[in-house]
């Protein structure tokens, strides 16, 4: 099999037994960027020679017979709203073009003392604010299933480069469902830690209590050792967990569900779900059933009100996050026309006006209002009270199932411009994924097979409860194993080859 | 330079005559913790600009504030020291509003649930009476940047081109301590004014908390005042006069603005609600920004940081180990010295207590420690420009040395002529007290048949003043005493020889 | 709900500080009408008597050491600055708000 297609643990043993070195691999996946991402568009930048430095320095490290993490060598590609020293770092945004931190994420300091080469950064919808990647500055990513549709968002570009395989390994951040959907509608596992599980010390935030960093990859053992890495304690980060992080390695290595119950979301199927995608969700459910799985019904009431609580809480947090991008300190500075001498206030507006885009904008004015004395008790103040309820919900849910399962998003990856027009139908994309930020849960993602009425991919949502992430990993991992054994090898594997025939 | 043409005045009489003032003070100080309040850069006054900023506090994308703990733990000894209630559970609240100082553009501070709330704060007045403010609030912030405004005339905002700014102030720990509104004040609101914020300022150094410097604007205070007239209810509207950095400015600000809202009410205008500047050098206030209902902070708890929960017990140790308040330092100190209001008044000014509290606990009398660490040295110490505290701690002089001289008077080996010139050495560096007098070879006569003679030889060459004695004059022994020391050619001494002459004269001594 | 008017969404961008063309206000007035009145369904909630949330977990008192960390040097303070003097930020002057 060629190195592109193998997946990070593959990698690891490859360069452990000595078939292959980090600079052969990170290379292959250097050439397959330049072959393919002409048309994916996943990557916002390359580093190729940052890469293949720190490859080569991981191969001297393992010829001198260091100890070395499972993953050095094995090259990753990181989401552009994660700070990275030296790298320009855009969050897929005009305001911030060309701007070179001079700091990293905590993520991905870890990532470096670990020795993953560091692709480049990938694309995304500006902020991470949507569910199609169409909101990047800099254009969209193309879902490698289907060059005409978008490949989720708003971590796009990650999903896409792993369905691409131009890298094994990325970075998602995930704030109502930015890893699990794209995931999910390109085929690729993705996983939200519990809140506070993986620092957010670096991550360009959209909403500080609902924001998550978590590992995008092509195997549900992939995400549990990219997850094992990043996550864990950070003193940088007053919400970071301190505690150990779960054993979410040995749990997916173990892919056992029996005796497990798995709870159904009676409001996350059914109406609003493709059809394709509902029955593959249903095959998947036996799947886990034949695995000695056990299955309850759930009833999560408050979940309905999620999708409103959400759009309030976010652009509430997001209209304060933002306000540092002023042209004062870094990023663009535009000056207003028609101005002789413009003060700072008007340069800030002017600036933050033509930096911004639409969606962005839309969230801030949102959020400004939510938040605006008179409006406050009845926006925020509920939204904040649905949050209880909703975690009330899934407290409920998890005293009768071990984990609660779902399709990961409503419908298979859809066209280009076809909800641009209409935020509220975008908005959707996210209705089963969001109860997860809201109540600080984990989530994983994984493939469920490709929708009958148009083969692209569906996925499948586990849902555990706070802290208990191994469990979505055993379950995950359990039904990728059916689910391979049944298609007779990755779904990954059916992904169109993107190379022109010559 | 001040933008606005003069203000008309009311008459301070006529003010008090016709208005109540309403006063409240919103006192900002700046922590001395060695590290700003969310981050771990160090706080060092003066240093290179720039050089204290860090992803935090530059509002960098991606940075995280994370509490300083010490930032903390003074909020609630300062809480505790005004009295206050500690909140159980309290959180962080970001301010929001646009400023090019303010890296985030939002304030982390508190909102509704302040850390510390609901104290007092007694104040003596010059007329010996005291005042009780009573305190509101006081909650945990952070400072912002500083601004350097260019090419206008003298650095000031007005007329400059751009602005070029320093970051190493942004995120300092600050306090802001706000007042209840003060009724009832009357004439005395600008001396009530000047006499919380010196108390509160006492009080903070006493603590250690802060350097509470004023002129470096780590203490700063904004006055809150409003008129109404005599017999009204509802308070007037208010002016808040922003950064009123010392205390005679206070008194004045105060003061200003009394007569300034009296002329506009007494003229049938408004007055406007604003924040006003302070000019120290004409001692006038301008208009600032006019608060309207556009001013939204938009508060909401903050995200990025997790609630402080004080538990109860640390709450009381911290109460345990607080000093004993300035105040009732003082009190108790000139109760226990017998220092009379004058004596304990020249005392504080020189800044002396704590030397005398020093030299008391290392042995020595309350009246001597007050007399060797006033006189000379005071003199010396400000011929330096110096306060007599660094100035003997310069000389490396403890309160040891004035106990060592006032045993080497009890024990009679000198008298006090003496002992001033004993003192003079140590002050000129000769050495301790018992070093000056070997080599100086100050020594009392101790041979009392001399001074037996030289007391009959003086009560019989002055037969007037001894019979003024016999009859009862007993102060005019001093006249006698000093012609006694003389014939001892200075090493006499003057009590035994005062004791000497009463009891020859027939007088109880 | 009272209805958001073009004079409310102007007053917010001037809050939030974006300079709105005429277009964009007069688009965003309709979409964000369409979205709030789609998220005012939060107060339809059964929320009498539940405490706000703030945070996902419950943590609290989460504080570090008062000890001196390392800061960035002037250089890389600055290096994203649009405009640099004296090894201070240049900004447009700044209007007299306080
Ligand atoms: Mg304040
Ligand atoms: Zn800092």
């Amino acid at each position: 099999m060629p190195l592109i297609r193998s997946s990070a643990a593959e990698l690891a043993n490859l360069m452990a037994t000595g078939e292959a070195s980090s600079v052969e691999i990170t290379r292959a996946s250097l050439d397959r960027i330049a072959e393919v991402d002409g048309e994916v568009h996943a990557f916002l930048h390359v580093d190729a020679e940052g890469a293949l430095a720190q490859a080569a320095e991981v191969d001297r490290r393992r010829a001198a017979g260091e100890e070395l993490h499972a993953l050095a060598g094995v090259p990753i590609a990181v989401k552009d709203v994660v700070v990275t020293r030296g790298l320009p770092t855009t969050a897929g945004s005009r305001i911030l073009e060309g701007w070179v931190p001079p700091y990293d994420a905590t993520l991905v300091t870890r990532l470096r003392e670990a020795g993953l080469p560091i692709l480049g950064k990938t694309n995304m919808d500006e902020f991470a604010m949507g569910s199609s990647t169409e909101h990047s500055a800099y254009g969209p990513t193309r879902n490698p299933w289907d060059l005409g549709r978008i490949p989720g968002g708003s971590g796009g570009g990650s999903a896409a480069c792993l369905a691409a395989y131009e890298a094994p390994l990325a970075i998602g951040t995930d704030t109502g469902g930015s890893i699990r959907q794209p995931a999910s509608v390109t085929g690729t596992v993705g996983a939200k830690p519990t809140y506070g599980g993986v620092s957010r010390y670096g991550l360009i935030a959209m909403a500080s209590s609902l924001d998550q960093a978590g590992p995008c990859t092509r195997t549900v053992l992939d995400a549990a050792l990219l997850h094992s890495l990043i996550g864990g304690h950070d003193r940088m980060d007053s919400t970071s967990l301190d505690a150990p992080v779960p054993p979410v390695v040995e749990a997916a290595n173990r892919a056992d569900v029996s005796g497990m119950r798995i709870g159904i979301v009676k409001e996350l199927t059914g109406e609003g779900f493709q059809p394709g995608v509902q029955k593959r969700f249903e095959e998947a459910v036996q799947h886990l059933v034949d695995a000695g799985a056990e299955i309850v019904q759930v009833s999560c009431p408050s979940f309905r009100y999620a999708l409103a609580a959400y759009y309030l809480v976010m652009p509430s947090e997001v209209s304060s996050n933002l306000a540092k991008f002023d042209a004062m300190r870094y990023g663009l500075r535009v000056l207003p026309e028609g101005i002789d001498d413009p003060s700072a206030e008007q340069v800030m507006a002017a600036t933050r006006d033509a930096g911004f885009g639409d969606e962005v904008k839309r969230r801030i004015i949102l959020g400004t209002y939510a938040l605006s004395s008179g409006y406050y008790d009845a926006y925020y103040g509920s939204a904040q009270k649905v949050r209880t309820l909703i975690a009330d919900d899934f407290a409920r849910a998890f005293e009768v199932a071990d984990v609660l399962v779902s399709p990961t998003s409503p419908t298979t990856a859809f066209p280009f411009g076809d909800k641009m027009s209409d935020p509220l139908s975008m908005y959707m994309q996210d209705i089963a994924t969001i109860p997860a930020n809201l109540a600080g849960v984990p989530g994983l993602s994984l493939p469920s097979g490709l929708a009958d009425e148009d083969g692209l991919p569906a996925g499948f949502q586990i849902l555990a409860p706070a802290m208990k992430d191994e469990r979505m990993y055993a379950v995950g991992s359990a039904l990728e194993k059916r689910l391979h054994a049944a298609w007779g090898g990755p779904l990954l594997a059916r992904v169109p080859s993107l190379v022109k025939e010559a | 330079m001040s933008t606005s043409t003069t203000d008309a005045l009311m008459g301070y009489d006529e003010v008090i005559e016709r208005f109540d003032p309403v006063m409240g003070l919103e006192v900002h100080v700046e922590l001395g913790t060695a590290t700003k309040m969310f981050c771990g850069c160090a706080t060092t006054f003066g240093a290179e600009p720039n050089t204290q900023v860090c992803p935090v506090c530059l509002g960098l994308p991606g940075a995280l504030p994370v509490v300083n703990a010490v930032g903390v733990e003074s909020a609630i000894r300062i809480g505790l020291a005004l009295n206050c209630q500690i909140a159980e559970w309290c959180r962080f609240a970001r301010k929001n509003y646009f400023y090019p100082d303010m890296p985030k553009n939002f304030q982390t501070s508190q909102y509704d649930e302040p850390i510390a709330f609901n104290g007092f704060l007694d104040v003596e007045l010059s007329d010996g009476s005291t005042y009780r403010v009573e305190i509101e609030r006081a909650h945990m912030e952070e400072d912002t940047g500083k601004s350097l405004h260019v090419g206008g005339a003298t650095g000031r905002i007005h007329g400059a081109t751009h602005s070029l700014v320093d970051y190493n102030r942004a995120g300092i720990p600050l306090i802001e301590i706000v007042t209840k509104p003060m009724v009832g004040a009357g004439e005395r609101a600008p001396e009530i004014a000047r006499a919380y914020v010196a108390t509160l300022r006492d009080l903070l150094k006493g603590l250690g908390v802060s350097d509470v410097k004023m002129e470096q604007g780590s203490m700063r205070c904004d006055v809150n005042l409003s008129l109404m007239a005599k017999g009204a209810e509802a308070f007037g509207t208010r002016s808040e006069t922003k950064n009123v950095n010392s205390l005679r400015s206070v008194e004045r600000a105060v003061r200003y603005e009394m007569c300034r809202h009296g002329a506009l009410l007494a003229a049938g205008e408004k007055v406007v609600q604003e924040t006003r500047h302070w000019h120290e050098d004409t001692g006038m206030t301008t208009a600032g920004r006019e608060k309207s209902d556009a001013e939204d902070y938009r508060y909401f708890p903050e995200p990025d940081l997790v609630p402080v929960a004080p538990s109860r017990e640390w709450v009381e140790e911290l109460r345990a180990a607080l000093p004993e308040p300035p105040a009732q330092r003082r009190k108790r100190l000139q109760t226990a010295y017998g220092f009379s209001d004058l004596e304990m008044r020249d005392v504080l000014n020189a800044g002396l207590l704590d030397l005398i509290e020093e030299t008391v606990a290392a042995g020595g009398s309350p009246a001597a420690a007050r007399k060797w660490w006033s006189g000379e040295i005071a003199r010396r110490a400000s011929a330096q420009g110096q306060d007599v505290p660094t100035y003997a701690a310069g000389l490396g002089l403890s309160p040891a040395a004035v106990v060592e001289l006032e045993g080497m008077v009890t024990s009679g080996r000198l008298n006090d002529a003496m002992a001033r010139q004993a003192w003079e050495g140590v002050l000129d560096g000769e050495g301790t007290p018992t070093q000056v007098a070997d080599a100086r070879g100050l020594q009392l006569n101790q041979d009392t048949g001399a001074l037996e003679a030289a007391v009959d030889e003086v009560i019989a060459a002055n037969p007037d003043v001894a019979d003024k004695i016999r009859d009862g004059k007993v102060q005019a022994v001093g006249a006698l005493i000093g012609q006694v020391m003389k014939a001892m050619k200075g090493q006499g001494d003057a009590a035994a020889a005062r004791a000497l002459i009463l009891e020859r004269l027939g007088q109880p001594s | 709900m009272a209805e958001l008017t073009r004079a409310d969404v102007e007053h917010l961008s001037r809050l939030a500080r974006i300079d709105l063309s005429d277009v964009e206000l007069d688009r965003m007035v309709g979409e964000l009408g369409v979205i709030l009145e789609s998220v005012a369904t939060v107060q339809q909630a059964p929320t009498d008597g539940v405490e706000a949330m703030s945070h996902p977990l419950p943590l609290a008192n989460v504080a570090r050491p008062d000890e001196v960390r390392a800061s960035l040097t002037p250089q890389e303070a600055l290096s994203g600055a649009p405009e640099v003097d004296e090894q201070r930020f240049s900004v447009p002057r700044i209007l007299d708000q306080d």
